[in-house]
């Protein structure tokens, strides 16, 4: 792990794959000292955004340093299980892209174990890895992506949580509301959870 | 039901109080005032307490007016602001009667006014903060003419006697705005940080609450190749592809792909808020830790 300056009230931790951020991320978050007012995980790096009047940056490297070095804890997990159902437009060419059957690509993708990385885009948009799956997104965005549309694109599957222009290959739609900021809990789905679908009745 | 009414909106104006921080990690970033220190103290000013929600005023050539007496306070910008027969001066509380309007002329020193009223604008709450968010399209709507500010109970403190808080306007000419190093100062050669603290850098027409596209000398590369997004911070200095730096602001996206060379200090991102496009800025090292 590396630690980069961000300012005067923020540092930034970079590793070296997905796997090890979200596994610091999860240690970082269970050890959250007081004085660390945010953890932002993105694909390779968490971002602490610090309260040096409470914890000093030094005192907060030190932290970042030790916690994520080790295997915290962590507790019961969280998790949320998303129907779908699998008509997107992009499902046959993406199994094409896959090298794999449409019917292959739908059994794969239910029965991976998905964990969220990290949410980015849009409020409630969760970056879904552990699907084994590599696709291109498109070259050119849709203007319109409609919410609850389930997509690929890179190592990544997501949500839209609302709509939005969008470029990644739809496979899918499900119901599950995403995002309600009226909620106390408005992202249903939160960096660390596990996540998988299930197909849903037509 | 106390209100202010909207006469005129002006090009934008806003509802914002201190953000709702800590939800970056859902994908929302804290918004709020972008020139905190005015909002607080515009508060402080009428007695409001320090989360109290008042306007940002961008610009000018908007018009309120009460159906009650009311206590408000302008802060932030200069330039005219009147009520009918008296010119109403920055940085003190003024009660405004019924029936009188406040009208903010064009700003001449700085860009956003901020309105407090005594009690605070009340408006719905979104995930703990009245603030809007233009970004994520957050909170509550930009204010419209004829459009009715409900007035909230937000007040602690009696309207402290104060005549008038003696503050330096806004920067007219060069702001200089400290910074330190970002998280991918090495992925720019020497020369290009040089540059960002020894030129001139000037406003462009592109700057509003998401960032604000500064024009100057190109910041070169020293490694190419593309960044993986990760967490972005107000004032965070990114530069684009074209070498071009951009100082991102209060509405944000919580993350980016661009590196960020260097990153404003907590103290300077009020002077930011107030920046004119055109303006000139120079960039200066924070020094210590």
């Amino acid at each position: 792990m590396n630690i980069l300056p961000c300012g005067d009230r923020a540092l930034l931790a970079e590793f070296g794959s997905l796997d090890e951020t979200m596994s610091a991320f999860r240690a970082l978050d269970t050890a959250r000292p007081d004085g660390v007012l945010e953890l932002v995980p993105a694909a390779r790096t968490v971002l602490a955004r610090i309260d040096p009047g409470r914890l000093s940056l030094r005192a907060a490297e030190q932290w970042m340093l030790g916690t994520s070095a080790t295997d915290a804890d962590i507790g019961e997990e969280r998790s949320v299980t998303i129907p779908v159902r699998y008509d997107g437009p992009d499902l046959a060419a993406t199994a094409e892209l896959l090298g794999i059957t449409a019917h292959e690509l739908i059994s794969r993708h239910s029965g991976a174990p998905w964990r969220c990385g990290f949410i980015g885009f849009a409020p409630g948009f969760a970056y879904l890895a552990g699907g084994g799956m590599d696709v291109a997104r498109h070259a050119t965005s849709r203007q319109t992506v409609p919410a609850g549309s389930v997509g690929l694109a890179g190592e990544f599957t997501g949500i839209y949580p609302r709509s939005s222009p969008g470029g990644w290959q739809l496979v899918g739609t499900t119901d599950v509301v995403l995002w309600d900021e009226t909620r106390d809990n408005p992202a249903t789905i939160t960096p660390g959870m596990r996540v998988r679908f299930e197909v849903a009745d037509q | 039901m106390t209100a202010l009414t909207v006469v005129k909106a002006g090009p934008l104006t806003l509802i914002q109080d201190r953000g709702r921080p800590g939800l970056s990690h859902l994908g929302v970033g804290t918004a709020g005032a972008m020139d905190r220190g005015a909002l607080a103290l515009a508060n402080r000013l009428v007695g409001n307490e320090r989360g109290a929600a008042g306007l940002e005023i961008l610009f000018g050539g908007a018009i309120f007016a009460s159906d009650r007496p009311v206590w408000v306070a302008v802060t932030g910008a200069w330039g005219s602001v009147t009520a009918p027969g008296r010119t109403v001066p920055p940085n003190t509380a003024e009660l405004l009667n019924v029936g009188d309007s406040l009208t903010f002329g064009p700003a001449v020193r700085g860009i956003r006014y901020y309105l407090a009223v005594r009690g605070g604008v009340d408006v719905p709450i979104v995930l703990g903060s009245r603030s809007r968010d233009t970004l994520a399209g957050l909170g509550p709507a930009p204010l419209r003419d004829g459009d009715l500010v409900p007035i909230g109970a937000d007040q602690v403190d009696p309207v402290p006697p104060v005549d008038l808080v003696p503050l330096d306007a806004p920067f007219a000419n060069t702001a200089v705005i400290e910074i330190r190093p970002g998280p991918r100062r090495d992925w720019f050669t020497q020369d290009a940080w040089m540059a960002l603290l020894d030129s001139a850098w000037q406003v462009s027409q592109r700057a509003d609450r998401s960032g604000i596209r500064v024009e100057g000398p190109t910041l070169h590369r020293s490694m190419a190749g593309e960044l993986p997004s990760e967490g972005m911070v107000p004032g965070a200095i990114q530069v684009s592809p074209d070498g071009a730096p951009t100082i991102l602001s209060v509405d944000h996206p919580v993350t980016g792909g661009y590196p960020v060379i260097a990153v404003v200090t907590d103290a300077s991102l009020d002077t930011l808020a107030q920046l004119r496009p055109g303006q000139r800025i120079r960039f200066r090292l924070a020094i210590g830790r």
